[in-house]
């Protein structure tokens, strides 16, 4: 048990590098996909006595969301603007890989900090839910791109979501249910606006958004 | 009842989406709202019951907060009838750039004006931490798509900033509900929800350490969200590039929204016993907001901004009012209410000014008690009660958090908030003054502009009723004040 646990969080760490890496969007948006994945089946493993029905339900359902209708959302609007890869980023990928070299070390130190209550098994599930959540943060900033930024928030949502999922036996089904549809729309809300900021100023270089100024 | 406070406004915003005619659906914004209002006011007197296993309940801080969201709601939605059918079905050149633009279509424009009282009203009776989060999310959702509602470049890009800062912020405050979850799972009892009133009776029981952590969290997640400098930075744009009606709505009811969502993450903590950890910080945080919306407002050139800085300047107030503590939490309460009234009032006034004089520029605009001179009159008026004048409500209540802080004895405080208070007043003097007096341009003198029944009646009745607050506080919404306030650690 806690070894699956402890490979789907070191893959949650790798995949987080290799965000930051990576210049092509479409391979973005793949391992986000990827990641998202991984988060779903995160909360199956934690439980020693087996999963419930609806931890199951609520994998697949999380499964489905962030592995299949984001990277498909995301994949229709970047058909339509046709941008394929991130040009001149504000930080280079070379310093965003060591930046995030930095990143996973505040991380174990956070996680060292925070300790869980015992019942929580997998000491890594701490650094790696705030790596992912500082990865997500960093994209925001340090890329151009709206599609990019969309990006950053879902994979910070995914980091926050590995804090949820250390949760979920507390919480009622309700709730995240709340939650997804909440992260659902706002996908959809942020497709839809950068598909407008697109067409209203044919890019979608978001440092070009500056006519408003105090 | 709560569910009809809630379901009303959601169906009508179902059905909105249907109706063709523009005539129905805009009855059909007034009507809910009506209702809405009616409704809060029937639970004035009855009370509600808790519903849903005491995940919604409608208690004092709500009902305060849910009365100020409906009143605000009911007269913007007179008003947006009136600015919708002056605004259909053309296309509308640019003032600014002189480029042509259209609106959303009208349908979806009702519709998320609708589901945004729906979701705030959500948010006001949460008392699941969780889904006071989702319901807070579900505001900027709904109201992103308002704030675009001129199809031009400006808007977009003002929309984008409020979509992202706010997701992002709120985000962070999922993060620290998420931590509470961990603070209340360190405890040995069974009931681990994060239903407020039991996490208010386990306070003393709860992980300190993970309680802090969400503490911040939520306070710069929420604190985005409400405004507080140097998170604000969406502010100003959304509120000056959206439609006049949205900017009153915006920071009439929806800061205070996430002010109380900042409010019941206090209430855990203060029955934790960490009162002297979230006190500094809003007090910085608070001090914060009022300088650095004093240093924007001073020189500025575009009203609609000016007025957008001073809602920093007022949520910065508000957490102030908190953080002090004592008497001055029931000034923030009586603040949050006098603040909406008047800022909404300013902003519908604002709308007529640009409607008129076709700009934002403070230095273009001289002579509107001339040309309008009802909103001449509600403008002067709007600057004296936004400036903290007597009579008018926001006097009081600023006294009562400077009191507050000289009773404590805490000198240098009340000497920046009062000081801070002094610049902006002079600042903001200098601008509507200059705007309401003078002679017309004659260049624009000649556009005929007709000032309607719907563009003054709802300002001029948040006026009043700010007036009226400054001069009396009936006794029944004295005690819900107290009542509310007691609630965050003051009387």
């Amino acid at each position: 048990m806690n070894s699956a646990v402890d490979l789907i969080l070191i893959f949650l760490i790798l995949s987080n590098l290799a965000l930051l890496g990576l210049s092509r969007l479409g391979a973005c948006i793949r391992v986000a996909a990827l990641q998202g994945v991984a988060l779903g089946l995160l909360p199956l493993f934690l439980v020693e006595s087996g999963p419930a029905a609806h931890q199951l339900f609520f994998s697949a359902l999380l499964i489905g969301l962030k592995g299949i209708v984001f990277p498909w959302l995301l994949t229709v609007v970047l058909r339509e603007i046709q941008v394929q890869r991130e040009i001149e980023p504000f930080i280079g990928y070379g310093s965003s890989l060591a930046f995030g070299t930095v990143f996973l070390i505040v991380s174990l130190w956070l996680g060292s900090r925070l300790p869980l209550p015992a019942s929580m098994q997998s000491g890594l599930i701490v650094p790696s839910a705030f790596f992912t959540i500082m990865s997500g943060f960093f994209l925001i900033i340090a890329r151009k791109k709206a599609l990019t930024q969309v990006l950053g928030y879902l994979v910070l949502e995914n980091g926050i979501y590995a804090f949820g999922a250390a949760l979920s036996e507390n919480q009622p089904v309700l709730i995240e249910l709340g939650i997804l549809l909440d992260l659902f729309a706002a996908a959809f809300v942020m497709g839809i606006a950068v598909f407008h900021i697109n067409r209203e100023f044919e890019h979608i270089d978001t440092d070009k958004l500056s006519g408003l100024r105090t | 009842m709560i569910y009809a406070l809630i379901f009303i406004p959601a169906a009508a915003a179902v059905l909105s989406l249907m109706i063709q005619n523009d005539r129905i659906r805009r009855a059909l914004i007034v009507g809910t709202a009506a209702v809405h209002t009616l409704l809060v006011l029937t639970a004035w007197q009855t009370g509600a019951a808790p519903r849903c296993s005491g995940w919604l309940v409608l208690d004092q801080p709500a009902l305060l907060f849910l009365t100020i969201t409906s009143i605000l709601f009911s007269a913007c939605s007179i008003y947006a009838a009136g600015y919708l059918a002056g605004e259909s079905g053309r296309t509308i050149r640019d003032f600014k750039e002189g480029l042509f633009f259209r609106n959303a279509p009208e349908a979806v424009f009702s519709a998320c004006l609708l589901a945004f009282l729906a979701t705030m009203t959500l948010t006001a009776l949460s008392q699941h931490l969780a889904l006071l989060w989702v319901a807070m999310e579900a505001t900027t959702l709904a109201s992103a798509p308002l704030i675009y509602f001129h199809r031009h470049h400006r808007s977009l890009e003002a929309a984008w900033k409020y979509l992202l800062i706010c997701s992002v912020g709120i985000a962070l405050a999922l993060l620290g509900t998420f931590f509470i979850g961990i603070a209340v799972s360190h405890t040995s009892v069974e009931d681990k929800s994060l239903v407020l009133s039991n996490l208010i009776q386990q306070g003393s029981r709860l992980n300190l350490t993970w309680l802090k952590a969400a503490m911040l969290l939520t306070l710069v997640g929420y604190g985005t969200k409400m405004g507080l400098a140097p998170l604000h930075t969406w502010l100003p744009d959304a509120h000056s590039e959206s439609p006049s009606v949205i900017s009153a709505l915006l920071s009439g009811a929806l800061l205070n929204c996430a002010f109380l969502g900042i409010l019941r993450i206090v209430q855990v903590c203060r029955a934790a016993g960490l009162e002297d950890f979230y006190r500094p910080l809003l007090i910085l945080f608070g001090l914060l907001s009022m300088g650095w919306a004093a240093v924007f407002i001073l020189g500025q050139g575009d009203f609609k901004r000016m007025l957008a800085y001073s809602s920093v300047e007022h949520v910065g107030i508000l957490a102030l009012g908190i953080g002090i503590g004592t008497g001055a939490v029931f000034g923030s309460m009586l603040h949050a209410v006098n603040h909406s009234l008047t800022k909404a009032m300013l902003f519908l006034a604002a709308g007529n000014i640009l409607g008129a004089f076709k700009t934002k520029t403070i230095s273009q605009v001289s002579g509107v008690l001339e040309r309008l001179p009802w909103t001449g009159i509600l403008w002067l008026a709007g600057f004296l009660a936004i400036t903290g004048m007597p009579p008018f409500g926001l006097f009081l209540s600023e006294f009562a958090i400077a009191k507050a802080m000289i009773e404590q004895g805490r000198f240098g405080i009340a000497a920046a908030f009062l000081g801070v208070l002094t610049l902006i007043f002079a600042g903001m003097a200098s601008a509507f003054l200059k705007m309401a007096q003078g002679s017309v341009a004659p260049e624009t003198a000649e556009m005929s502009h007709r000032e309607s029944f719907t563009h003054v009646l709802p300002p001029l009745a948040l006026g009043v009723l700010t007036l009226l607050l400054g001069l009396y506080v009936p006794p029944a919404v004295n005690r819900l004040l107290h009542e509310a306030a007691a609630a965050f650690g003051g009387f």
